[in-house]
């Protein structure tokens, strides 16, 4: 009961997080990698740890415009625009030819226009599956009209969905994570994930419904998140334990990934308890049937 | 009862042999798993292909003879594996645009791939070479043909060959006509006459407005000897010229069966209708990177499943275990289908991969929960168990036909590495219903007895309650 009861303080907490979020992702930008924006990525490992500013300066001898950062003990990673075919050449000679042992350990080139098409493409992605989702509840709740109809846990369970991508999103802006492919593949795992928290909570929902009509829609609620309590914070502690995992022992590609799913799950799991479902009274209070 | 028995156990047996057979092929290498470019190693270039001088239908022919082409100049090289395709790109960009994707798993040097492809193909037709003495010329390959018989070291076998080669090719110099006039080649059969029962497969050519004019010139200079075309520097075909040929149509007559008359046309037009390619995405990754990569995730991958493991024994005590048991079955099955089906594996397919565990174990704890619950209400475990399942159903069925739809939605809509994300996600969705729904409930029913429950098993199924 005193989640709904205290509902004002938990919905209040989390606008408070999206629009924070909102401001953070306003003030800094979001920062695209060579996925969206196109340009070249080059990997170097050398034998023995390489002088940083040598690279650079041997870099801007060529005037070529690049970002170097030191990866693990030996490597550097090279970041600039597209390059063509002799500037890629130039870099080798500048930066690998007089260092013995050294080698290109990856390369990555990317058009402008593919860019903008996994651009283009990301969004549709996450517009269309938020919107299959969304048909999907309305779809699976749709014998439930009474105290409020089905298309406001579509609604709800939308609002919780912005909810959990805004704020990771706005955390890794504020941490610097640069926003690539498997970024994405993240935030629409985070979309399946806030789902289905979000729907256990429902679905109980409308099974104490079924059951027992004539409670009181407030308390019913309160009921049903704290039947499933024990499940949210279980689930996310096993999706946790992978996720740590996966971050910190697994590949290096996929730590971003890691990253982004950890703080969907732990953003998720306190809305599909804190915000979807005293959203979801709070619907039926404005509309006064109570 | 024993039924239920019997059936939990096969799953069991099949379980353990399907991780069995993964382990052994893999240690054996009879059949490894594919791995991406980005885990083996490997270049992954994209081309464009500019097809702003085709007619709509003919994009379509010109793109295959393209890859074939290519294909073939790969193959020359002994790449093993090399995956070279064609696409169209419509969505999120202006207009169409056609692609070329080539693979080259091994390759890990940018400047080889890149050499490997090479530009347009290219076609040119050379006439014979009026300063030639051919007798010179014969005695002189003569001479290298008997060199070349007398050796065994496959070096100087290879330096003779192409010695040949280069001397072969004096006996044609280049004109003026390139496959840039030529506007198509197509398949043509002759009249079956009478006295022949079957019609011979023929290329016809058809030159452009500048090409006709160029091709009479050259015919009518050139009358009874032959005309030679090369294809990227290849000769394909030498026929004879017998007469100067106006209005720019042209029968290349030879040996040929259907199958080598329809190649040669699907080279001609690949050299006739050029469709100049630029590179616009380069990706590739050193074999160490790869291996690297690999060694990680499965590393993750195990932590990451002990982890998991531990909290499920813990907070659920028997019930816990068997959950253990049906990830156990899960990672054995998945892994044995990746081999099998097979599924290319990449480093986001292993997340996707790692988070359907986190998946499948989530239709444990809802079962699990809701067995508490109803054991709390004073339930025998046989009947808490079965309502624990029919009672969770509805939450795990929702839940993962939502999680189902997106990785749909990922796949169709998916470039590569987000496909790869959403092809591993989405079969670990599928499996993870039945291992962690049907196989769990076949053995936790068939572990407990209708009869009245013993202290023991109360206190293995019921963690966490007082009652």
């Amino acid at each position: 009961m005193h989640i709904i009861k205290n509902k004002k303080i938990f919905i209040g907490i989390s606008l408070a997080l999206v629009v924070s979020s909102i401001l953070a992702i306003s003030i800094r930008g979001l920062s695209y990698g060579i996925d969206f924006t196109g340009g070249a990525i080059t990997e170097i490992s050398y034998l023995e740890t390489p002088d940083i500013n040598e690279i650079k300066s041997n870099l801007a001898s060529a005037s070529i415009d690049a970002q170097v950062q030191a990866i693990g003990e030996t490597g550097v990673v090279i970041k600039t625009k597209e390059l063509n075919e002799e500037q890629r050449k130039t870099i080798a000679t500048l930066v690998v030819d007089p260092y013995e042992g050294a080698s290109i350990d990856r390369y990555n080139s990317i058009g402008p226009s593919v860019g903008k098409e996994l651009r283009t493409k990301s969004l549709y992605a996450l517009i269309l599956v938020s919107l299959g989702i969304v048909l999907f509840i309305a779809y699976a709740f749709r014998k439930i009209s009474e105290p409020i109809s089905s298309w406001k846990y579509g609604f709800v369970a939308v609002i919780t969905l912005l909810h959990d991508i805004l704020i990771p999103v706005g955390i890794l802006t504020l941490l610097g994570v640069e926003i690539d492919t498997l970024y994405v593949v993240g935030l629409l795992s985070i979309l399946g994930l806030s789902v289905n928290d979000t729907i256990v909570v429902f679905d109980r929902i409308r099974e104490q419904l079924s059951e027992q009509k004539e409670q009181d829609f407030d308390k019913l609620v309160g009921d049903a998140i704290y039947q499933t309590i024990a499940r949210s914070l279980f689930t996310s502690l096993t999706l946790i334990a992978v996720l740590l995992a996966l971050y910190v022992v697994g590949p290096d590609a996929t730590q971003n990934l890691s990253l982004v799913l950890l703080l969907g799950t732990i953003v998720g799991t306190y809305s599909s308890m804190f915000l979807a479902s005293p959203l979801l009274t709070s619907l039926v209070s404005k509309k006064g049937t109570q | 009862m024993w039924k239920t028995r019997i059936i939990a156990l096969s799953i069991l047996a099949l379980g353990v042999w399907a991780g069995a057979h993964v382990y052994t092929t893999e240690v054996e290498g009879t059949n490894p798993f594919r791995l991406g470019l980005d885990l083996s190693g490997g270049s992954y270039l994209v081309y464009q292909a500019d097809v702003s001088k085709l007619e709509g239908e003919d994009i379509g022919d010109s793109m295959d003879s393209l890859r074939d082409v290519i294909e073939r100049r790969i193959n020359a090289f002994g790449v093993a594996e090399p995956n070279v395709q064609t696409e169209v790109h419509s969505i999120g960009i202006e207009g169409e645009e056609h692609r070329l994707i080539v693979e080259l798993p091994g390759v890990t040097d940018i400047d080889e791939a890149i050499e490997l492809i090479g530009q347009t193909p290219e076609l040119e037709f050379k006439i014979e070479n009026p300063e030639l003495n051919t007798l010179v010329l014969n005695a002189q390959i003569n001479g290298v043909l008997t060199t070349l018989e007398s050796t065994t070291d496959e070096q100087e076998m290879l330096a003779l060959a192409q010695e040949i080669q280069d001397l072969e090719s004096t006996r044609y110099i280049s004109s003026s006509l390139t496959g840039a006039y030529l506007k198509k080649a197509q398949l043509q059969f002759s009249q079956a006459g009478a006295g022949s029962f079957q019609s011979q497969p023929m290329v016809g050519i058809s030159f452009d407005d500048e090409g006709s004019k160029l091709f009479e010139e050259i015919t009518s200079e050139n009358v009874g000897k032959t005309i030679a075309i090369f294809l990227d520097g290849q000769l394909v075909s030498a026929p004879m010229v017998n007469g100067a040929i106006s209005g720019g149509q042209a029968v290349i007559e030879g040996n040929f069966d259907i199958e080598e008359a329809k190649t040669l046309v699907g080279r001609l037009n690949s050299g006739a209708l050029p469709i100049p390619i630029s590179l616009i995405s380069t990706s590739s990754i050193g074999p160490s990177l790869g291996q690297d990569a690999v060694a990680s995730g499965v590393f993750a991958g195990i932590v990451g499943i002990v982890l998991v493991a531990l909290i499920l024994i813990l907070w659920y005590r028997l019930p816990g275990l068997i959950a253990v048991l049906a990830l156990g079955i899960y990672t054995a099955f998945m892994l044995w289908m990746f081999k099998f089906i097979p599924v290319t594996l990449t480093s986001a397919g292993i997340a996707g991969f790692i988070i359907s565990i986190g998946i499948a174990v989530d239709a444990n704890i809802l079962i699990f929960e809701r067995m508490k619950e109803e054991l709390a209400s004073g339930k025998r475990i046989y009947e808490a168990v079965s309502l624990g399942f029919t009672r969770a159903w509805d939450s795990i069925r929702d839940a993962n036909v939502s999680s189902i739809i997106s990785a749909i939605i990922l796949f169709w809509f998916g470039t590569a590495l987000i496909k790869g994300f959403a092809l591993t996600f989405g079969l670990g969705i599928l499996l993870s219903m039945f291992t962690a729904v049907t196989f769990t409930r076949l053995v936790l029913l068939g572990l407990v007895s209708k009869e009245p429950q013993s202290k023991i098993m109360r206190f293995l199924y019921m963690s966490g309650i007082k009652k």
